[in-house]
């Protein structure tokens, strides 16, 4: 039995990073979303909430800003302000996609 | 018989083999050229015949290049190494070089500087009968420089810190011109000599090159040391208000110089007060709790999708294009006008580089 354990040994879920756009309103809510359905929607929740704070904060700040781009070392998120809420673009970044080796 | 040497060049990119194939079998010296398409296969062809010379590609599926650098140098330590690579990020070439090899060459700067490289692939296939050690050095610039003049060599030390690049054209130990950041000859040679830290790479010599410096080396070297105590001692004929003043004439000089409209550096909570140029200090104090905000609260976000470190942000409006860079212990933000986005970042990280130096 042991030797089928080895053999067979599960591995750690490596997380998927999110592709697509969602909107989020006002109020944080999701509205539209063309991110996997297999994403957690709590991580989602996450991003808007992220991009929505980092939005209004730029305007608590007298520096008003329509759109903010976090660069990850694996993952680009660009959020535009949209009517009080923001549509939130999110790019892993692949080797094509970051740089060509 | 006169023996050709062998080079291995290995790349996950067939195309790029075939190139790297075409190309260097065109060197004076006539080498024979094998490839590998993998870190086990080259590593494989190494333990069955003697090379002079691996190009070593670093991004690459299953064992990247770094790794396998790793494994050459300890089981190969005659193989010179040279690493070929598309990554621009200088902490690569840093990492490379921690690990002894001979060149680091950018395939961008290959395309557009071949002349160069085929030089330097030469002039590392030709050291046959050299006798001597190789290693790593961490020595400061004045030794590097002293090293060079003294065994009258002829030479062009690339030095590279961050995204900053300068060179010193040394011709039979004589030093003839120093280039960095937009600066020549004198006042070159004392910009650089300020580096705290950088790498080092020897360029084959370039006795072209038009001579900018007459002073000997030596008398450089003791006028840039002077003046470096007095700017480090507090017991100095100069005030600490007037180094700070000369510190700020520099920065807004940086500045005007890089086309940026502000920067403003926010170090981490309560380590210190920001520190704001071409920006009235209120509105940077405002900033500045912004992007420290945002800072954080990018940072928690990472931790819960698992996206990496930050690189850095970009924020725009129709009045300016802002740039943070988180680091170490400050985060840098940096504003452009609307219309500079296009090479933001590499202005950005070239500015920040020298911010401090």
């Amino acid at each position: 039995m042991g030797f089928i354990k080895k053999m067979f040994r599960s591995n750690p879920a490596v997380s998927q990073l999110p592709s697509g756009s969602l909107t989020v309103n006002r109020n944080g809510k999701i509205i539209t979303a063309t991110v996997s359905s297999t994403y957690p929607p709590e991580l989602l929740r996450a991003i808007g909430n992220v991009a929505l704070d980092l939005l209004r904060d730029a305007h608590t700040a007298q520096m008003p800003v329509a759109e903010v781009t976090i660069n990850f070392a694996s993952l680009r998120i660009t959020a535009r302000e949209l009517r009080g809420g923001a549509i939130v673009f999110l790019f892993p970044q692949t080797t094509s996609s970051s740089m060509s080796s | 018989m006169e023996t050709r040497h062998k080079i291995l060049v290995l790349d996950d990119d067939t195309d790029w083999l075939d190139l790297s194939r075409e190309l260097l079998s065109q060197l004076p010296s006539k080498p024979e050229i094998r490839t590998a398409s993998s870190g086990n296969r080259a590593l494989a062809m190494l333990d069955n015949e003697p090379f002079r010379l691996l190009i070593c590609d670093l991004k690459m599926p299953r064992i990247d290049g770094l790794q396998v650098l790793a494994i050459v140098r300890r089981r190969f330590p005659e193989l010179r190494t040279v690493v070929l690579s598309a990554l621009e990020d200088e902490e690569f070439r840093s990492r490379a070089y921690a690990l002894g090899v001979d060149l680091f060459w950018l395939k961008t700067e290959m395309q557009r500087n071949s002349q160069m490289f085929f030089e330097c692939l030469e002039s590392l296939l030709g050291r046959d009968n050299e006798t001597g050690f190789r290693g790593i050095q961490s020595k400061g610039l004045m030794d590097i420089i002293q090293m060079e003049c003294l065994t009258r060599s002829s030479t062009v030390l690339r030095l590279t810190r961050g995204s900053l690049v300068a060179k010193i054209w040394i011709q039979e130990g004589e030093l003839t011109d120093a280039e960095t950041d937009g600066a020549i000859g004198e006042s070159a040679f004392r910009r650089l000599l300020a580096w705290k830290s950088g790498t080092f790479e020897n360029l084959p010599a370039d006795p072209s090159r038009e001579r900018t410096i007459f002073k000997p080396i030596n008398a450089l070297l003791l006028e840039s040391a002077q003046v470096m105590d007095e700017n480090a001692s507090p017991d100095s004929a100069a005030s600490a208000e007037e180094i700070a003043h000369r510190k700020t004439v520099w920065k807004l000089s940086l500045l005007t110089r890089a086309g940026a409209e502000f920067v403003v550096t926010v170090p981490c909570e309560g380590q210190g007060a920001i520190e704001a140029l071409g920006i009235q200090f209120q509105a940077a104090e405002q900033f500045s709790v912004w992007a420290r905000k945002a800072v954080e609260s990018a940072r928690r976000l990472s931790d819960q999708i698992e996206g990496g470190p930050i690189s850095y942000f970009t924020a725009k409006n129709l009045e300016r294009y802002l740039l943070i860079l988180p680091r170490e212990n400050k985060t840098f933000l940096v504003g452009w006008s609307p219309d500079a986005t296009d090479g933001a970042y590499e202005k950005t990280k070239k500015l920040i580089a020298s911010w401090d130096s």
